[in-house]
């Protein structure tokens, strides 16, 4: 870390303390062309990804994947299931890579952390986690998703806190959300913007509300530890935010208020993940790092379905930020029925032939 | 690292002859005396094909052929029967479209992508919208009935092959003129393809001929006394020796020549779609491209910021096998081409610019060069005036709006030019004062067979494309 780097570090950290300096460093970041942007962003979706390259490509996309379900109608059965597929993803193939995390309501945490406990290796105090196998960087900057415990045979837990889908609820609420996700075992948190006050441009409450939540991962000890014991993902809405412009602000106000990862969306608007929102999303955490020496996380989330789509995004993260970000610990998808897609393309690059959906798990 | 495995377009989609005859009168004949030249592949300078070399004589049978159709046939044929040829050879463009890309790309070098999803897709809505006009030509705004010239002599470049005959001859035919085509002699397999497509399409015998040859032949068509129309797309050097040839004749001309665009950038850009349309400026299609944006006039207070973009996203541009999916940049056209990139460069290195490309592995049979930027250079150097016509930009700076109109203007060409701003008023107080054909606002490259295309000064006069496009084979 240069002195510089270091300096400018601090300098982006007083931003939050006041509503004109957010307002005067968000409105003064470099804009986004709309056409120019989806035309990158088609371009790349040209990339022809095949053999060998495929295959590298399927087993990363798998290692990425957020298995979630956040229905009404989930009950501990399916997240039992849900959990256990995440660990084996394919029980035909013991080579098959488990996925990266699971992604359910805080109240389904405790039965999604039971199943993936009981295959755990145990606390990070026993020694790393199966997470800490891929690379780490070693200037200082602290990997997201290993941030906090594992101890869930490699698989993440992740929640869904602060009143999602919508976020409307008083920030109370949202806390308490997130320290009984955190206290019930979840090690990831996924957190909703205000959304709200972000389009009436009261940045400096969308603000705040995310360095209390991230405050809250370290659930009822919070603070004593030192670190959190969940690592946070905020989710931007960007159905909700409409324009790139809006996106590229909101992507930096998450990571200055201390965001680990910043993910596209709930899945329960109509617009969803899309290539050019994820391109200025990448884009930005690529500028953060360069300027403050922190790298921060992404995550697509909805309507990413298929294996081509999902090679798409990897295409992109190669091409936009490199493969620092080609790691389950700093790119995920979130996605439910992708799983199968990539499982179904998988075998069919191992044998040479379509298997069919009967022979793939339906968790 | 995610390296991406080779995806390369199968080449046996297309099926080239050992040897080409000329295309005259609806059929493929030997050239009266026998001469012949190979065409070869610039990625691997594989020789593709044998063709013949037309002379005077054979471009004086072409000349008749098309005169003899455009008396009896063709000038006489209802536009809206034209149009239906012209529809017809449009919709054959589309069904052999993966043939015709992958045939430009061997003979031209350029990268699959862009054949594929550039050139071809732009080559058969050419010839859609043109077809459109036929039968609506007094509507036009050049009077209730105009007429055409006769037959048009056409002289096309290596650069955009096929799309350089589509804009040539899309609207020749939908106005009601015949036409002698030469390709250039690096470049004419997918023009002889089109010849085949002609007698697909069942196009009457005469109305294009295609004779193939280099310089001579190319003279001998332009002086040739029957022709009525003169269209050239190529050098300004050229250009030159053509306007002189046909000064005090009748013959009608346009030209589209050479171009040094600005490429201009504000500081209050878009980054990084700014530097998407930089690289899409002057690396798109190896920069032979006459409207490339080969001098980048980017704010000083910006300039440190955009140029390490710029030289990240080089970093990623993939050089190699033109006919792999995912190449990025080909190969340079020729050893000729190759020689003039490697002298000008040269001459920037010497005259103390700082030259700069990527890490990057060239293959070591064919004609390569590296995607090169030049930084700390000023007007007064050679790579800031004379046109390269490769993968080489030069970088200079500004510090006011009207210093960069007048650094943009201060060039002897004038096709095209790029703006990079948030602010619309900027861009529309440019546009009034940026001595160029095409200005465009953050984009660059962008064309459309509806857009007039052409330039002032030195790029040459005439507009190709759009209805404007039109006036060029109209007596009006």
């Amino acid at each position: 870390m240069t002195a510089t780097a270091t300096s400018a570090r601090s300098d982006l950290s007083e931003l939050g303390r006041s509503e004109t300096a957010l307002r005067a460093f968000l409105h003064g970041l470099p804009g986004v062309d709309q056409v120019g942007a989806e035309q990158r962003a088609a371009q790349l979706g040209t990339r022809s990804i095949k053999t060998t390259a495929k295959a590298q490509a399927i087993d990363l996309a798998i290692r990425m994947v957020d298995l979630t379900t956040l229905e009404g109608a989930d009950t501990p059965g399916k997240v039992r299931a849900l959990a256990a597929k995440a660990l084996r993803p394919d029980p035909a193939d013991p080579s098959c890579p488990h996925v990266g995390a699971v992604c359910v309501y805080p109240s389904m945490v405790p039965y999604a952390a039971e199943v993936l406990r009981a295959t755990g290796p145990g606390r990070p105090s026993d020694g790393p986690g199966p997470g800490s196998a891929t690379g780490r960087p070693s200037d200082g900057s602290e990997p997201a998703g290993g941030a906090a415990p594992t101890g869930l045979g490699g698989v993440h837990l992740a929640s869904v806190a602060t009143a999602f889908p919508s976020g409307q609820a008083p920030l109370e609420v949202k806390l308490a959300d997130t320290r009984a996700a955190v206290e019930a075992g979840a090690d990831e948190i996924d957190m909703v913007i205000n959304r709200g006050a972000f389009l009436a441009g009261r940045y400096g409450e969308v603000y705040d509300e995310i360095v209390a939540i991230k405050d809250a991962c370290g659930g009822a000890d919070a603070g004593r530890q030192g670190r959190p014991r969940a690592h946070l993902k905020v989710i931007l809405e960007t159905g909700e935010l409409a324009t790139y412009d809006n996106v590229r602000r909101a992507s930096w106000l998450a990571m200055l208020a201390g965001g680990d990862f910043i993910k596209t969306s709930t899945g329960k608007v109509p617009v969803a993940a899309t290539l050019p929102v994820t391109l200025v999303m990448l884009e930005a955490v690529r500028d953060f790092r360069a300027a403050t020496g922190r790298q921060v996380g992404v995550k697509p989330a909805g309507g990413i379905r298929t294996t081509k789509d999902a090679i798409k995004y990897l295409v992109m993260v190669n091409e936009t930020v490199g493969p620092d970000w080609l790691d389950p610990d700093w790119f995920r998808f979130g996605a439910s029925s992708l799983l199968n897609d990539l499982l179904m393309q998988r075998t069919k690059l191992k044998t040479g032939v379509y298997a069919g959906p009967d022979y793939f798990t339906l968790d | 690292m995610f390296e991406y495995a080779p995806a390369p377009e199968s080449r046996s989609v297309v099926d080239i002859k050992p040897s080409y005859g000329l295309f005259v009168d609806g059929t493929f004949v030997d050239p009266t005396d026998g001469g012949s030249f190979k065409s070869i592949n610039p990625a691997s300078e594989e020789v593709l094909a044998e063709i013949a070399e037309g002379g005077s004589q054979d471009v004086d049978r072409a000349v008749r052929a098309a005169r003899k159709a455009y008396e009896q046939v063709w000038g006489p044929m209802p536009g809206r029967d034209r149009a239906k040829y012209l529809y017809r050879i449009a919709r054959i463009i589309q069904e052999r479209s993966r043939e015709l890309a992958v045939l430009e790309s061997l003979d031209n070098g350029k990268p699959i992508k862009e054949s594929r999803d550039v050139d071809l897709p732009l080559v058969a809505a050419h010839f859609f919208y043109y077809a459109g006009w036929a039968d609506k030509l007094g509507y036009a705004g050049f009077g209730p009935d105009p007429k055409p010239l006769g037959v048009a002599a056409q002289v096309i470049p290596w650069n955009f092959p096929l799309l350089m005959l589509a804009w040539k001859i899309a609207p020749a035919l939908a106005t009601g003129n015949t036409v002698v085509l030469k390709p250039a002699e690096t470049t004419p397999l997918t023009a002889l393809l089109f010849a085949e497509i002609c007698q697909q399409a069942d196009l009457p015998a005469g109305v294009v001929n295609i004779v193939t040859g280099a310089g001579e032949t190319g003279r001998a068509l332009v002086e040739h006394p029957g022709v009525d129309k003169i269209a050239f797309t190529g050098s300004t050097e050229v250009g030159r020796a053509i306007a002189r040839a046909v000064a005090g004749s009748r013959k009608k001309l346009t030209l589209e020549l050479g171009g040094k665009a600005a490429n201009i950038v504000f500081d209050d850009a878009p980054v990084d779609q700014a530097v998407e349309g930089i690289v899409n400026g002057i690396f798109f299609n190896q920069g032979h491209v006459c409207c490339a944006g080969s001098r980048l006039l980017v704010q000083e207070s910006v300039a440190e910021t955009v140029l390490e973009s710029l030289k990240r996203r080089m970093a990623r541009l993939r050089v190699g096998d033109p006919l792999d999916k995912n190449t990025d940049i080909g190969a340079i056209n020729s050893a000729a081409q190759l020689a003039r990139i490697r002298e000008l460069t040269d001459a920037g290195a010497a005259e103390g610019a700082q030259q700069w490309s990527p890490p990057c592995e060239l293959p070591e049979r064919g004609f390569w060069f590296a995607p090169t930027i030049f930084t700390g250079v000023t007007q007064a150097h050679r790579i800031a005036r004379e046109e390269i016509f490769g993968p080489v930009l030069s970088v200079l700076t500004f510090r006011t709006p009207a210093e960069a109109v007048e650094k943009a203007n201060n060039t002897p060409y004038g096709l095209s030019a790029g703006i990079w701003t948030e602010k619309g008023s900027r861009i529309l107080w440019m546009a009034d004062r940026l001595r160029a054909g095409v200005v465009w606002a953050n984009t660059f490259n962008k064309f459309d067979p509806t857009s007039p295309f052409g330039g002032y000064k030195e790029s040459g006069y005439g507009r190709e494309g759009g209805r404007h496009g039109l006036e060029a084979y109209l007596n009006v």
